[in-house]
């Protein structure tokens, strides 16, 4: 078992020394952005021509929807956010700090990056996850 | 080439049948849509299979199993929810391409109750409810909402959508409802991902629907053509990269370039479509295949809806079948029931819900992931 948290996915990056982040990779030939590590670009068939890129810890909301009822297990009602970031790059993810209510939750409203534990998550041999999470860049966190 | 016409076409009645397997619940449409064309698996000379849950399975094999083991070719299909649809393609491919004269398209599916849709991979922690949803429900509820930030579609808007389909469905005997249900009860239903209520979203439910494909010779031949249907047109894509793809599967490109190329093959347009069967699998999505298809201008959805052009009476009916909302949606016969739909009207042989003088009708399907399925079906002169 891991002593520090995992990341929840594998485009989460958790430095030894610093804050975590989110990591693109990015086609140097279109420039198309890319999550999770990958060598040929689907946007234009260039191959070998990604380089990695870090992601801003802001954007904003693009669309989402309020979930309700989820798998077995899953605490709901939650808002699932599709996020485009500052700079490039779509990501999906909670909304969190705002009330699941469509009225409380506005079209192209800012929205900031925030790294959590992943809602006490462990996998089966026990360990910890990091993950990310979306709220309105006005919240207090 | 040669035209190629739909010379028998059936389905069976959506409902859930734990007790048969897949190949019987198959089998049972193969013999509708062969005594609707008056002919035998004899006379078939390959079968096109579209199912998903047992995609590895062999099930066209284990249909010719259930209703004669005649030994031709057989194709199995598998593309999500457009697995019918490219069933019934690739049957229609062989027969254009002057491969056979008489072929089989089946679709079939059972299914399970529940939500569909994916938890994210198998690795580590599941995703879902932590990285949003990967729900069904929940991934076409945040494709509408698409469409109302950038129009300002409403929540009474989509659920019209139902209300819809589930009326038209109180005329279609081979639905798996036929319930009245008025908009209070559409938006007060259990709210699953909003905007999507649950009767808003597709009915689960086990069937099958087949066709018989013909050439124009061989239809002739056989005398066929006084109910035959000319498959005027046949489009398949996949979704071209968008800048969303990774956390937003995108059905509206790939909607949007089948139906330009579709109309292009037929020598149509919009405009001259008399009826559609489109892929509403959740009411959210139907909203945004009105534009997707041309029915209306970019914009212009919510305002169809209202204005009552896409139920039966109005400019252009979609979904008379009561739509995979209310008749349901066996993925892998849906692509084929809705090509017997618009035959049936194409026929005159709708009954209650007939679309008066309809001459051609367009079918949609959409397989997440994602692949467009259109065929555009005239009554043969």
């Amino acid at each position: 078992m891991s002593d520090s948290p995992l990341p929840a996915v594998d485009y989460l990056k958790i430095p030894d020394d610093g804050d975590p982040y989110l990591e693109g990779y990015k086609c140097s030939s279109c420039e198309a952005i890319f999550l999770g590590e990958r060598a040929n670009c689907a946007k234009c068939g260039e191959r070998d021509q990604m380089e990695t890129v870090t992601l801003a810890n802001s954007g904003t909301l693009y669309t989402y929807s309020i979930v309700h009822r989820s798998f077995p297990g899953i605490d709901v009602p939650y808002i699932s956010a599709i996020v485009d970031l500052d700079g490039g790059g779509t990501v999906k993810g909670n909304l969190i700090n705002v009330d699941p209510e469509p009225e409380k939750i506005e079209f192209g409203m800012p929205i900031e990056v925030v790294y959590d534990d992943a809602l006490g998550r462990k996998d089966s041999e026990g360990n910890s996850y990091l993950s990310y999470f979306f709220q309105p860049s006005n919240a207090a966190s | 080439m040669t035209d190629a016409y739909v010379v028998g076409v059936d389905m069976i009645k959506f409902g859930r049948f734990p007790d048969k397997t897949v190949p019987q619940i198959g089998a049972e449409a193969a013999h509708l849509a062969l005594d609707d064309s008056g002919l035998t698996i004899q006379d078939m000379e390959a079968l096109y299979c579209g199912n998903l849950g047992q995609a590895s399975g062999m099930v066209g094999q284990r249909i010719l199993q259930e209703i004669g083991q005649t030994g031709i070719p057989v194709v199995n299909v598998s593309n999500a929810c457009a697995t019918g649809a490219t069933a019934f393609r690739e049957a229609w491919a062989s027969v254009k391409a002057g491969l056979y004269d008489l072929v089989i398209a089946v679709g079939v599916e059972q299914m399970g109750k529940g939500l569909l849709g994916g938890a994210g991979g198998s690795k580590g922690i599941s995703k879902e409810g932590l990285l949003g949803s990967g729900t069904m429900p929940s991934v076409f509820a945040e494709a509408g909402m698409e469409h109302a930030r950038n129009y300002g579609t409403t929540f009474e808007q989509f659920a019209k959508v139902s209300v819809k389909n589930h009326h038209h469905s109180t005329m279609n005997p081979k639905a798996m409802y036929q319930i009245e249900t008025p908009l209070e009860t559409v938006m007060n239903a259990e709210m699953i991902s909003y905007p999507n209520t649950k009767l808003m979203c597709s009915v689960n439910v086990d069937g099958s629907a087949a066709a018989i494909i013909a050439s124009e010779k061989k239809a002739k031949e056989l005398g066929l053509m006084s109910r035959a249907i000319k498959v005027r047109a046949s489009v398949l894509t996949s979704d071209p990269w968008q800048e969303r793809d990774l956390v937003m599967p995108d059905v509206n490109t790939c909607t949007r370039r089948a139906a330009a190329a579709a109309y292009e093959m037929a020598g149509l347009g919009a405009e001259d479509i008399d009826l559609v069967e489109l892929h509403d699998c959740f009411a959210t999505a139907e909203i945004l295949h009105y534009e997707n298809l041309g029915l209306c201008d970019d914009g212009e959805a919510g305002r169809m809806i209202d204005d009552g052009e896409v139920a039966l009476g109005g400019k252009v009916p979609v979904n008379m079948s009561g739509g995979l909302l209310s008749k349901g949606h066996p993925l892998g016969a849906t692509g084929i029931a809705n090509i017997y739909e618009v035959s049936t009207h194409l026929r005159g042989e709708a009954g209650q819900r007939q679309v008066e003088g309809a001459r051609i009708g367009l079918t949609h399907v959409i397989g997440l992931g994602s692949a467009c399925g259109i065929h555009i079906l005239e009554k043969a002169s």
